[in-house]
C-alpha cells in the first residue's frame, strides 16, 4: 500500500513538474502567437487589444494559475487556430490516437514474446543468429521511411488497406483495421526488435539461475519450467523495458499520423505548432505526459503484481 | 568397484568420466573413472575441496549437469539398476523428485521469488502423484511441520523472500522429501548458513532419512559434518575417487596420504597452535592434470612411480579402496621401510 501511495505521489509531481515547463517553454520559445495571428501587416493597437483579450499582457504567474486552473476543471482554453476549445478538439482526435497506440502495443507484444522466448531457447543455433541480425536491422530503420514503403508495397497493392484517413471501430471493425494496421506496424516493427531482444536477454538471464535448477530437480516439464517460473520472472525486468517501449509507441504516433494522414492527436500537435497555438500546444503536451506517466504508473502496479519482493517496500 | 552386498543395492556409478568444453576449445576432464554404490537408506559422503568434481558427479546423477558444455563420455549411473544415461529427458523427469531428489547449497536463491511456498510444493507434489490440490495444500502443511516450521499455515502463502536462509533450507528439505524419494542427494545444505543453524539443518536431514526410509548422498568439504552424519565415506580428488571407507575405519585408519592430510586440518580443541593447519600446494588444474597420481605433487610420500604412473584402485579390508601406490591388496605399505603413517 505504502508503495502504491509513493508512485501516486511521484505521479503527482511528475505531472506537475511537466505543466511548468510546458507553460515555461512558451515564454522563452521565438515567434509571437499574436503576430502570426495578426499577420505582419497588422498595426500595434491591434496587437495590444488582442494581447489582452487573450490575457498575455498578465503576469506570468497569473497566467500559470489561471491555465492550472482550468486543467483541473478540465478546461484549456480556446485553440486560436480553430476557435474552439482544445477540449472539443482533443476529444475529437484522442480515439485516433488511443486505438492505433493500443493496437501497437498489441502487435509488438503479440510477435515479441513468443520470438524472444524461442530465440532464448535455441540460443546461437541459426535460427536464433538470424533472427537476432534480422533485429538488429528491424531496429535501424526508420519509421517514416517504413510508412512508406509499407504504403507503396502492401497499402497500393491489396484493396483493404485504406492510406489515408480513418475509420472508427464503432462504424466497422474491419474498417478500422484496413486504416490502422498499416500505421501501427510501422510503428511496431522497430520496437517489436527492440523488445525482442529484451525478452530473448531477460529469458537466458532467468535460465541459468539457480531456482530454475531447484524447479527442474522436482521433475517439472520443460514447459512448466519456461512457461510458468522462467516466463514470469523475466517479465520484471521485460516490463521495465515495455514502459520505455509504450512512451515510444506514444511519440511515434505522431509522425507516423503524418505519413498515413491519420486525423490524429500527433497530426493536431503539428499544426498546432506551425500556428504558434499555444492553448492547444500546451493542451496536447499535457495530454502526452498524462498519458505516458499513467503508463508508468500502470507499470509500477503491475510490478507489485509480479514481484512480491516489491510489494512490501 | 561393484561388489553386491548383503543390503540391497540403490544407486550404483560405475567409471563415470565428464568432461567439460570450453569456449576456446580446452577441454577439462572434470570426473575421471569414478565408480561408487550407495545402498538403500545408506548416508554415504562425498568428500572433497572445491574443484574437486564432487557437485559435477552428484548433478550428473540428477541429469541436471549442463550439456554442453559438460558431456558423460563414459559410464553408467544405475538406479535400481536401470541406468539414467540412457533415458530420455521426458523420462528422467519422472524420475527426478520422484525417486530421487536434490537440496542445493545456496537455500537463498534456490526457491523462486515470484511464487509462494505452496504453490512451489504443490507443483511437486502434484507432478508425481495423483491428488488434488487441496489435498496436496495438505500434505505440504504436514511436511512443513515435519521440517520444524512452526507457523506452517503462515509460511505456506508466504513467498520465499520472507523466509531466513535457514527456513528457506527447511522448505527445501520439505520439498525434497515430498514425494518419499529413495536418495536424496544433498550438495553443501548448510555451507551457506550460521552454524547454529547448520546442527539444526543437519539433525533434520537425518530424521527426515530415518522418517522417509531415504538414502543420502551428502556432498561436503567440512570432515565433522561427515564424522556425524555418514555411514560411507568417498574421499575425492582432482576428478577420481581417491579413497572409500567406512566412517569410523576412515578415521581411525585412513590411507591415502590426501585423506590423512584432510583429517589433519580438522580443528580440534586440544590443539595448540597458532596457525590452522592447511595442505600444501595446490589441486592440479583440470586442463592440466599431471600424468601419475593427481595428489603426488602436494604427497609427502611421492615416490618415483607416483609422478608417471596413474595408481588403480585398490581394494582393502573392510570395505576399504584406495587408489595410492603406497599400498597393495593386502594392505601392506609398499615402502613401509621409508615412510611411518602412524
Amino acid at each position: 500500500m505504502m508503495y502504491m501511495i509513493r508512485r501516486f505521489i511521484l505521479l503527482i509531481t511528475t505531472i506537475l513538474l511537466v505543466s511548468i515547463i510546458t507553460f515555461g517553454v512558451f515564454q522563452i520559445l521565438p515567434g509571437d502567437p499574436v503576430r502570426t495571428m495578426l499577420g505582419t501587416e497588422a498595426d500595434p493597437t491591434q496587437i495590444e487589444n488582442l494581447r489582452s483579450e487573450l490575457g498575455l499582457n498578465r503576469p506570468l504567474y497569473e497566467q500559470y494559475t489561471d491555465w492550472m486552473k482550468g486543467l483541473l476543471t478540465g478546461e484549456l482554453g480556446n485553440s486560436i487556430r480553430f476557435s474552439m476549445p482544445v477540449t472539443d478538439l482533443l476529444s475529437d482526435r484522442l480515439p485516433v490516437t488511443m486505438s492505433l497506440a493500443g493496437l501497437t502495443l498489441f502487435i509488438v507484444l503479440l510477435i515479441s514474446l513468443p520470438l524472444g522466448m524461442f530465440a532464448a531457447r535455441r540460443q546461437n543455433k541459426w535460427s536464433d543468429m538470424s533472427l537476432s541480425t534480422v533485429t538488429q536491422v528491424g531496429m535501424a530503420i526508420p519509421s517514416f521511411w517504413l510508412g512508406m514503403i509499407l504504403i507503396l508495397y502492401i497499402g497500393m497493392q491489396f484493396s483493404f488497406f485504406k492510406i489515408s484517413g480513418y475509420i472508427p471501430w464503432t462504424q466497422s471493425v474491419a474498417g478500422a483495421l484496413s486504416t490502422l494496421l498499416l500505421p501501427a506496424l510501422t510503428i511496431a516493427i522497430p520496437q517489436i526488435a527492440v523488445n525482442f531482444r529484451y525478452v530473448r536477454t531477460a529469458i537466458l538471464e532467468q535460465v541459468q539461475l539457480d531456482y530454475v535448477r531447484t524447479i527442474r530437480s522436482k521433475g517439472m516439464s520443460e514447459q512448466n519450467v519456461m512457461y510458468k517460473h522462467v516466463l514470469k520472472n523475466s517479465m520484471i525486468p521485460i516490463l521495465t523495458v515495455f514502459g520505455l517501449i509504450m512512451a515510444e509507441v506514444v511519440a511515434g504516433t505522431i509522425i507516423v499520423e503524418q505519413v498515413f494522414s491519420l486525423p490524429g492527436v500527433g497530426q493536431l500537435l503539428i499544426t498546432a505548432i506551425s500556428n504558434r497555438d499555444f492553448p492547444l500546444v500546451q493542451g496536447i503536451v499535457m495530454y502526452i505526459t498524462v498519458a505516458v506517466v499513467m503508463i508508468n504508473f500502470i507499470v509500477d502496479i503491475l510490478y507489485s503484481v509480479l514481484d512480491p519482493r516489491i510489494r512490501l517496500r | 568397484m561393484d561388489q553386491p552386498n548383503e543390503k540391497q543395492v540403490l544407486l550404483e556409478v560405475n567409471h563415470l568420466k565428464i568432461t567439460f568444453h570450453l569456449k576456446n576449445g580446452k577441454q577439462a576432464k572434470v570426473v575421471d573413472d569414478v565408480s561408487f554404490t550407495i545402498r538403500k537408506g545408506e548416508t554415504v559422503a562425498l568428500v572433497g575441496e572445491s574443484g574437486s568434481g564432487k557437485s559435477i558427479t552428484s548433478l550428473s546423477i540428477m541429469r541436471l549437469l549442463p550439456i554442453p558444455p559438460g558431456e558423460i563420455t563414459a559410464g553408467t549411473i544405475k538406479l535400481n539398476g536401470k541406468n539414467l544415461l540412457d533415458y530420455k529427458n521426458k523420462e528422467m523427469s519422472t524420475i527426478r523428485g520422484n525417486e530421487m531428489s536434490m537440496i542445493f547449497q545456496e537455500p537463498m536463491t534456490s526457491l523462486d521469488p515470484v511464487f509462494t511456498i505452496g504453490n512451489q510444493m504443490i507443483e511437486g507434489i502434484r507432478r508425481h502423484q495423483r491428488i488434488s490440490k487441496k489435498e496436496a495444500w495438505g500434505k505440504s502443511l504436514q511436511l512443513l511441520k515435519e521440517v520444524g516450521i512452526a507457523n506452517a499455515e503462515k509460511v505456506i502463502a508466504e513467498y520465499p523472500h520472507q523466509l531466513s536462509g535457514g527456513m528457506r533450507q527447511r522448505v527445501m528439505i520439505a520439498i525434497a522429501m515430498s514425494n518419499n524419494p529413495q536418495l536424496l542427494i544433498a550438495d553443501e545444505p548448510t555451507t551457506a548458513l550460521d552454524v547454529t543453524v547448520q546442527a539444526q539443518i543437519l539433525k533434520l536431514m537425518m530424521k527426515m532419512k530415518e522418517e522417509h526410509h531415504s538414502a543420502i548422498l551428502f556432498i561436503t568439504h567440512d570432515m565433522s559434518v561427515v564424522a556425524e552424519t555418514a555411514d560411507r565415506v568417498l574421499v575425492m580428488y582432482a576428478g577420481q575417487i581417491v579413497e572409500e571407507a567406512p566412517v569410523r575405519e576412515l578415521f581411525m585408519n585412513p590411507k591415502h596420504p590426501y585423506t590423512t592430510a584432510l583429517l589433519k586440518t580438522m580443528p580440534n580443541l586440544e590443539m595448540d597452535v597458532k596457525r590452522l593447519p592447511s595442505i600444501p600446494g595446490t589441486v592440479p588444474s583440470a586442463y592440466a592434470l599431471p600424468e601419475g597420481c593427481r595428489f603426488a605433487q602436494r604427497c609427502p610420500f611421492a615416490m618415483e612411480q607416483c609422478h608417471s604412473v596413474l595408481p588403480e584402485v585398490i581394494h582393502m579390508l573392510d570395505e576399504h579402496k584406495v587408489r595410492c601406490h603406497l599400498f597393495t591388496e593386502e594392505g601392506v605399505l609398499n615402502h613401509d621401510e621409508k615412510r611411518n603413517f602412524a
